[in-house]
């Protein structure tokens, strides 16, 4: 990595996010808060109905410091496309425009629009943030929501485990677009995230970012465990971090030995609920990916 | 730190009083978020190494440097959520229970 990388002593002391209003210990709101630290002044910001939007824009108060703008709910990728093309017929060079939408708006609802973006090989910057259901409505299954994790629509009983599907692969969906650059990260690596920030700013063309976020409201753990907990994802294997760029698969972190699904699982009280044979399921999920990704990853 | 000045907010009396878009200019903050909290973070200064590990994982960018290279934190928007606390590599934050009598 260069010496000019963006570390915690060189930042900016500007804070662009904040006074929102998210829950205490939002996971979501620190990758934002970090995200606007790197592209600085003079970013443009679509954010799609969700956390963000709706913790940042509460009349009177408007706690982003740069331009945002909420953007219909499947619409982030063409606004950010239109976003792009109004500053160009400005004569605008030096901008970023970048799209802050949640694992619903993104995986779900705004798949459609964020395809044709990166189809169109915008110079745009995606960034989502997964906090694994739809949590501004108050918790419903996603298509990023895990196997096992309870929310409101994926009930956990006696017959089922709460959500019974796997989480949607979208970081192979996008980087299957042939991107310019995309990139997994979590908020429990903060590092690892600013540099892959950095990475997207520079990078001519289409660049997204999925960051793994915590939800100490949606998840049901303490709020001051939201860094260490996105950590220990990382360390179980239940979330990876990766690079995708010139059509080449990178994995940054390969744990050699990996904490224990169980342990990590059980301090959530969405999976608080979870049988030896269901933690088996998520394991096994969990091992057949790794051993795809480190045999076909670099 | 580097932030916006709390403004004073006069409820609209008519149309013309309201924002052409549904908010304001950028930074325009009303109201603080202490109320939030149950607990305050206190840095205990001589423990405090100046790592900025605090400052780099708070959700509410309320933790700013201070010239001495240690930590301040921004108690009007504060909510308390100790993530500060728990991620000090040295425990030099400690959670305080508010007092609320005042």
């Amino acid at each position: 990595m260069s010496s000019n990388r963006i570390t915690v002593k060189n930042m900016t002391d500007k804070e662009y996010f904040l006074g929102h209003k998210a829950c205490a210990g939002c996971g979501g709101s620190l990758a934002v808060r970090l995200a606007l630290k790197v592209f600085g002044d003079r970013t443009f910001a679509a954010l799609p109905a969700g956390c963000m939007s709706a913790v940042g824009f509460i009349y009177p108060q408007m706690a982003f410091l740069n331009n945002a703008i909420i953007s219909t709910f499947p619409g982030t990728g063409s606004m950010l496309s239109g976003m792009r093309a109004g500053l160009d017929a400005l004569g605008v060079k030096d901008a970023h425009v970048v799209g802050f939408a949640g694992d619903g708006g993104t995986a779900d609802i705004g798949l459609q629009a964020l395809s044709g973006a990166i189809d169109r090989r915008e110079k745009i910057i995606y960034i989502c943030y997964d906090n694994e259901a739809y949590m501004n409505t108050g918790v419903q299954k996603s298509g990023l929501t895990p196997y096992g994790a309870r929310t409101t629509t994926s009930p956990a009983g006696n017959n089922l485990p709460g959500s019974v599907m796997q989480k949607k692969n979208l970081f192979e969906i996008v980087a299957a677009h042939d991107i310019a650059y995309a990139a997994t990260a979590s908020v429990g690596y903060p590092q690892d995230y600013l540099n892959k920030l950095s990475k997207a700013a520079a990078v001519e063309g289409t660049s997204y970012i999925h960051i793994y976020a915590t939800c100490p409201t949606g998840w049901g753990t303490p709020t001051e465990t939201s860094v260490s907990l996105a950590k220990e994802a990382v360390d179980s294997g239940l979330w990876y971090l990766a690079e995708y760029e010139d059509g080449a698969f990178t994995l940054n972190r390969k744990p050699k030995e990996f904490f224990p699904v169980k342990e990590h699982l059980l301090k959530q009280g969405r999976f608080k609920h979870l049988k030896d044979s269901d933690i088996k399921v998520i394991e096994e999920a969990r091992d057949k990916k790794w051993k795809r990704m480190l045999e076909k990853w670099n | 730190m580097d932030k916006p000045e709390l403004k004073d907010f006069t409820k609209p009396e008519s149309i013309r009083d309201y924002p052409v878009g549904p908010s304001f200019y950028g930074g325009h903050l009303v109201s603080v978020n202490s109320g939030w909290r149950t607990f305050r973070p206190v840095v205990a200064l001589d423990t405090c190494t100046g790592c900025f590990r605090c400052y780099l994982v708070c959700p509410d960018g309320v933790i700013a440097k201070t010239e001495a290279g240690k930590v301040a934190v921004d108690y009007d928007f504060c909510k308390g959520c100790g993530v500060c606390a728990h991620e000090c590599p040295f425990s030099a934050i400690d959670m305080v229970k508010e007092d609320i009598s005042e």
